[in-house]
């Protein structure tokens, strides 16, 4: 009964979220593509924050570096889009790789001082190296060409855009979950709850953590080469910490503890953040008030206090 | 030879500041088990409380060195009293998210009541010119602030090795039940050590502003430096925060004078190779995960 309460929910969203670009001004098109970007960003970061309880303060070095392979590959090689996100996930594994190995060996404080540390050597390295990265002023003036696979679509409509952010997205989302649900998912969780008792099991914790660093890694990276096209621009603002921060709250926003949590989180954040800036320029400070509130006082997120008010009513 | 005389003295300015922002961070993480993400904040907000009270209200520097760290050691007890003491029984991760999320408030907040743009504070008159040192010509304020370092270093190693308050921060910080069960107010140790740390990193703040343009962004740059200096020292070991602090400033001194080109990178590959050979810092003790 429940599952299929869930699945009906499910299948109308997804519905809904096929036919934006029908019933919706091209406004809200932006909107949700954003939406469906970030909601990856933040899944990718809660496979190591929810699931392995490895709190990162970098994960934006994932995220810029694949928005910067995307469109490095575009201006120099005009690859096909497809293949610029694979190189785009090559760069942020790799990267993922480095920072990972010398960060997930220690705990948890350790691991977020040098998350955030490391995050932010990759910002001066964007800002710095002008002769690449076009320092502050980011990497513009790309164009999509071809899809790949012998698909043609044209990318430049932002209706067709969505649709294909919304078709990546779903797929990438699909193999998160799968990767969650798997022994190897059940490993992080147990990692989080008690890793000496893991350990004990004859398990290498070390190797396990640092394996869904670099997954995280890669799905943050596939984000970031889907937003560089749709931004139209890769500049250093995609690497700082102020966009690491933005996962988290998410995360936190929607639940940490469920799969979905950082997808609904991305919808109120962004929606959240339009309302806002309508008002106010200092976006931060409410971003920081929210964060605080949820942190004290509703610690697991829109989703699960949703969930835990629903049990309380039905008792 | 005057210019490797200048560099050592501009390292030891740098990384005797490095010392005294680093250290708040560790005396606070070794009392409270928490890493104050918010700590280069407080460093800012000393800066522009100094910047106040210099330019706006006209006291000298010497009143705002006193004034602006205490005030922020107030609003420090605030923080304390109102947001952290809700987290102190949580797991660690809530109290790095909380303390982000002060960082966040009090960065935009500054945004607001300061602009973005950029404020100069002059050093005082008196420490305003330079003297002649080593063969080279160095500035008089340089030499204040290694001397007020060097005052602060003697007073913080009197005061954890000699005193009675010392002493209850160190039994705080081994065994908060034990110290608890001694009849010590641990409530009112972990109160004060938060508003101590952020009186160091004030302090650290007022110092800095005649050296430095104040803006917005100067308090992320000073924690990143903050976490590097205790990631090569060790988190919690006080002297590893003066070593680690003097290396920082070592590679920022000689880095800024002979290899300019990747100055922004070299902390960090310092604080890499530290992490290759000893994970846990030069000076730290067991932190595997």
């Amino acid at each position: 009964m429940k599952t299929k309460v869930l699945m009906a929910i499910l299948a109308v969203v997804i519905a809904g979220l096929i036919a934006v670009p029908w019933i919706a001004s091209y406004f809200y098109v932006f909107i949700f593509t954003e939406i469906l970007i970030l909601g990856l960003f933040a899944a990718s970061f809660n496979l190591i924050f929810g699931y392995t309880g490895m709190l990162s303060f970098g994960h934006a070095a994932f995220f810029g570096i694949g928005a910067y392979a995307t469109a490095l590959v575009l201006i120099h090689l005009e690859w096909p889009f497809l293949a610029c996100l694979l190189v785009s996930m090559g760069a942020s594994a790799l990267l993922a790789l480095m920072i990972g190995f010398l960060s997930v060996r220690l705990n948890e404080v350790y691991f977020a001082m040098l998350t955030l540390a490391f995050g932010m050597m990759v910002f001066a390295i964007a800002y710095q190296w002008r002769s690449v990265t076009n320092g502050s002023d980011g990497l513009a003036g790309f164009t999509l060409g071809s899809f790949g696979l012998g698909l043609d679509l044209t990318l430049a409509n932002p209706s067709v855009y969505y649709h294909v952010v919304l078709g990546i997205v779903a797929i990438a989302a699909i193999v998160l979950y799968v990767i969650c649900r798997s022994s190897f998912g059940m490993i992080l969780k147990a990692i989080r709850q008690n890793p000496e008792r893991v350990s004990f099991a004859g398990l290498n914790v070390r190797t396990y953590r640092l394996v869904a660093f670099v997954i995280a890694g890669i799905f943050a990276g596939l984000a970031g080469g889907l937003i560089a096209p749709f931004l139209r621009v890769a500049s250093p603002e995609l690497l700082h910490w102020s966009m690491s921060a933005e996962p988290i709250l998410m995360a936190i926003l929607g639940g940490t503890g469920f799969f979905l949590g950082p997808f609904i989180g991305s919808a109120a954040f962004v929606l959240l953040e339009t309302w806002i800036t309508t008002y106010t320029e200092s976006w931060m400070l409410v971003l920081g008030i929210i964060l605080a509130l949820m942190v004290i006082f509703f610690r697991k997120g829109l989703l699960g206090t949703a969930i835990d008010w629903w049990m309380e009513v039905k008792k | 030879m005057s210019g490797i005389g200048a560099a050592l003295l501009n390292s030891l300015d740098i990384g005797l500041l490095l010392f005294i922002i680093a250290v708040g961070l560790n005396i606070v993480f070794g009392v409270l088990n928490i890493i104050n993400f918010a700590h280069g904040a407080l460093y800012m907000l000393g800066a522009y409380l100094a910047f106040t009270l210099i330019n706006i209200a006209g006291m000298p520097f010497g009143a705002a060195l006193i004034l602006a760290p205490i005030g922020v050691a107030i609003l420090a007890v605030i923080i304390d009293r109102v947001l952290l003491r809700f987290i102190y029984s949580r797991d660690v991760a809530d109290s790095l998210l909380l303390t982000f999320a002060i960082l966040l408030i009090i960065n935009e907040s500054v945004r607001m009541i300061w602009g973005s743009g950029i404020h100069v504070v002059q050093p005082p008159d008196l420490l305003s010119g330079s003297v002649s040192l080593l063969g080279s010509s160095v500035a008089t304020y340089s030499l204040f602030v290694i001397v007020i370092g060097l005052l602060l270093l003697a007073g913080l190693w009197y005061l954890f090795n000699r005193t009675r308050v010392g002493r209850i921060m160190r039994a705080a910080a081994l065994d908060r039940d034990m110290a608890e069960a001694l009849c010590i107010n641990t409530r009112m140790v972990v109160t004060g050590v938060f508003a101590f740390g952020a009186w160091l990193a004030a302090v650290g703040g007022v110092m800095a502003a005649p050296m430095r343009a104040l803006d917005p962004g100067m308090g992320d740059k000073i924690i990143i430096e903050s976490f590097i200096v205790v990631v090569i020292g060790g988190l919690g070991s006080f002297p590893g925060a003066l070593l680690g602090a003097i290396i920082l400033g070592l590679i920022h001194g000689f880095g800024g004078r002979y290899l300019p080109e990747v100055n922004l990178l070299l902390p960090f590959v310092g604080m890499a190779l530290v992490l290759l050979f000893k994970p846990n810092g030069i000076m730290g003790k067991g932190a595997n995960a």
